[in-house]
């Protein structure tokens, strides 16, 4: 019997099981610690995730390439949730005939604006054409935001993360600033940070209140929606 | 579970058709959310349905699925660093512009709206 421990270990690091099993791994770590410390939107489970891997890819010299071979697995999950985020969605609807035309013409500005504030500020402070792109669709919900950004020239996964910032400035700081902008009524707090902020702006809403945590979600899905339509028309023209 | 599922790949796969054949920019995935948000709308599915219960599975571990392109991240760390300015201005400043930008336009139409109704006819 002849040890290889190198060799073994080299293809054992290379097989998508391990990018699968490590995708888990950094994902449960980061609900736990997301969980123990009180749901604090800080502690995000995707960041918690993102940074455990990113370290034990440098501990165990494992490239992006060879991880994403488990990755793929996992990700190709991402189409289908997107899909079903149609069923929250349509939960929403009673609410949105209710109050109709605030909430589209809110949704309609706020998400274009976004659009067009991230492409100028960008370009405009030395960033290059794809940085600009990547930040354009980052108010979108996680999985739109990553589709948008492959559609309009964007890199993926720097969207992806800073998708997830932009979630948590939300959640952090958005009530907060609603309030010192005199904004009182609930639906329009709502409405604001689910526009600016997508699901984790959501889920800090619902703790608010009801109301304000069905118009963010309401607000979420329909921002992917108008997003979709604003990034591939306004990008092209403004980069 | 299974037919939940193959509901929810059909409408993706619908989708990404979809905007193949007529062309437009949009996401595969976001059309096939609109043509499963259409069709739950037509036919008004009960609470526990299949389409509903697979649905649930998979938005219960949303995060989970985007883990793998934010792990991504890694291959653009240096050019991060070297644009640290223009991305954390671009990032605080359109965030701050969507927030305020929909409360001062939904705000606005809401309170118009509301004293429409309370002007007596």
């Amino acid at each position: 019997m002849s040890l290889h421990l190198h060799e073994a270990w080299v293809e054992t690091r290379s097989s998508p099981v391990f990018g699968v099993a490590l995708t888990l791994v950094g994902y449960q770590l980061g609900r736990v610690a997301w969980r123990r410390a009180g749901r604090n939107p800080l502690l995000n489970p995707v960041l918690i995730a993102v940074v455990t891997i990113a370290l034990v890819m440098w501990a165990c010299d494992i490239d992006y390439d060879t991880y994403f071979r488990g990755g793929a697995v996992i990700a190709l999950l991402l189409g289908p949730a997107t899909v079903a985020l149609a069923v929250p969605m349509h939960r929403e609807l009673e609410v949105l005939r209710q109050a109709a035309v605030p909430v589209v013409a809110g949704v309609l500005a706020g998400s274009g604006v976004a659009v067009v504030v991230a492409v100028v500020v960008t370009r405009g402070l030395g960033g290059d054409v794809e940085l600009a792109r990547s930040m354009a669709p980052k108010s979108t919900t996680t999985p739109v935001s990553i589709a948008l950004s492959q559609t309009i020239g964007g890199l993926p996964a720097l969207t992806a993360v800073l998708t997830i910032l932009a979630g948590i400035i939300g959640a952090v700081i958005g009530p907060a600033l609603l309030t010192a902008l005199h904004v009182r009524d609930p639906r329009v707090r709502g409405l604001a940070v689910g526009v600016a902020s997508h699901g984790i702006g959501t889920s800090q809403m619902l703790h608010e209140g009801r109301t304000q945590g069905a118009f963010a979600g309401l607000a979420m899905a329909l921002t992917a929606l108008a997003t979709s339509v604003w990034a591939p028309l306004l990008v092209p023209w403004l980069t | 579970m299974i037919v939940g599922l193959l509901v929810l790949l059909a409408c993706q796969l619908a989708g990404e058709f979809v905007v193949r054949l007529i062309g437009v920019p949009l996401p595969g995935p976001v059309a096939g959310m609109v043509i499963l948000l259409v069709f739950l709308t037509l036919r008004e599915p009960a609470v526990g349905s299949r389409t509903v219960r697979a649905a649930e599975v998979l938005l219960r571990h949303l995060q989970l699925f985007f883990v793998p392109a934010g792990v991504g991240v890694v291959q653009y760390l240096s050019l991060i660093a070297a644009s640290a300015v223009p991305l954390v201005a671009g990032l605080f400043l359109s965030w701050f512009a969507a927030l305020a930008t929909t409360a001062a336009v939904a705000g606005v139409l809401a309170a118009a709206s509301a004293r429409r109704r309370s002007v007596p006819r």
